[in-house]
């Protein structure tokens, strides 16, 4: 009985498999990423690390690589965030890694908003869902209307 | 002369003619409109510089005494809740002194005095807190474990803790629960080239009280003033040598 069960099990690994991995929503996206995919995926937290202490103590803003950047194009278009779901950008890979995602408890997880478009969006949000990550994109979108 | 300088001058030629500013004897300027508006951008990718050291003349005569916009105006900017209870955050606070022997009193905004020599930076375990290249007192929240014993060495109270997770993160300016935190100087405005929130809310009242710049600078309306008229630096017994001035004290 055991053996059948591995055997299913084995004849059924690729369509099980496939269902784990993450199905990212990766937001509007640019028309390329800063590095491409394969790098990023292995280098994205060295990059942002070398940056963060540019800024912090050098005061060098605007280069190449942020968090900001990341965020301001793989935020859902759904609910304007990186978080909220296991299909947002950061949270779904991290979930599917395994890795504590420690960024956003102090960063910004939404998507920086011209403030035209501030006004507009918050209803969207709202009305997208009702899970944590849409209540304070609505938030966040009146704040930078400031 | 630094590049710096000379952009300076060139501002200063074009607008300071046309503006003019509020003199109130001959030689001695109240407040520069020409300045109030746009600091020298660094060029992008390069570092903060020590030929810059920005500092804060407060003028206590001009400071409202009910006047709360200047702390209103950092709360909003940098998006922490006005405190409602001696443990909230407040990068900011206002004050007033009363000497008992005359009854005089006086009303002053409080904050980091931004100093050349901090204790905050002496004793921080993790390297945390430290000072910029331009005179500028922050602490790295990447570094800082919350032990507070530089709120503990700050002679001004100047830092806060923040005890609760926070909810509404501000893209420019990053808090997170278990951290201090402290006026920054509006580093990330400054970094392009704007004037820190509170002193364009202090100007926006009319009161003016905060006159913003670079003490190295001979040209600047700060330097001048410094120049001109009796400032007091706060605990200048401890030779901290802060980046804030005060008059009227």
């Amino acid at each position: 009985m055991r053996i059948f069960l591995f055997i299913f099990l084995l004849a059924t690994a690729p369509a099980w498999a496939g269902s784990l991995e993450p199905k990212l929503d990766i937001g509007k996206g640019g028309e390329h990423c800063v590095e491409d995919t394969r790098y990023m995926r292995l280098n994205h937290m060295r990059l942002i690390m070398h940056q963060r202490d540019e800024t912090v103590h050098l005061g060098i803003r605007g280069s190449k690589y942020s968090l900001a950047g990341c965020v301001d194009c793989h935020a859902s278009t759904r609910n304007n965030s990186v978080l909220g779901s296991n299909e947002n950008f950061c949270q779904g890979c991290h979930a599917y890694a395994a890795v504590k995602i420690d960024c956003f408890e102090c960063h910004s997880s939404k998507r920086r908003m011209p403030a035209a478009a501030a006004s507009a969006e918050p209803a969207a949000n709202t009305a997208a869902s009702t899970n944590k990550g849409a209540s304070t994109a609505a938030k966040s979108g009146t704040e930078v209307s400031k | 002369m630094s590049k710096v300088d000379i952009n300076r001058r060139a501002f200063l030629g074009k607008t300071g003619v046309a503006l003019g500013g509020l003199v109130i004897a001959p030689g001695l300027v109240l407040f520069d409109f020409a300045h109030a508006q746009q600091l020298p951008v660094r060029k992008p990718g390069e570092p903060a510089s020590s030929a810059v050291r920005w500092g804060m003349l407060i003028d206590t005569t001009q400071c409202g005494s009910n006047c709360n916009e200047c702390v209103s105006a950092c709360s909003k900017e940098n998006g922490w809740p006005e405190a409602k209870t001696p443990t909230d955050v407040q990068w900011i606070r206002k004050i007033e002194i009363k000497q008992v022997s005359t009854g005089r009193q006086v009303a002053l905004p409080m904050m980091c005095q931004h100093c050349a020599n901090p204790p905050c930076v002496d004793v921080c375990p993790t390297a945390a807190s430290f000072k910029r290249a331009d005179g500028i007192v922050l602490v790295d929240k990447h570094r800082c474990i919350g032990c507070r014993y530089c709120m503990m060495a700050c002679p001004f109270k100047a830092r806060s803790f923040v005890h609760e997770p926070v909810a509404d993160h501000d893209s420019d300016m990053p808090r997170g629960q278990g951290t201090v935190e402290s006026c920054t100087l509006c580093v990330h405005r400054l970094d392009r080239g704007v004037q820190p929130a509170c002193v364009e809310a202090c100007a926006k009242t009319g009161h003016r009280a905060m006159i913003f710049g670079d003490l190295n600078d001979p040209n600047s309306e700060i330097y001048l003033r410094i120049r001109s008229v009796t400032t007091t630096q706060l605990r200048a017994d401890l030779g901290l040598n802060t980046g804030f001035s005060f008059v009227g004290l």
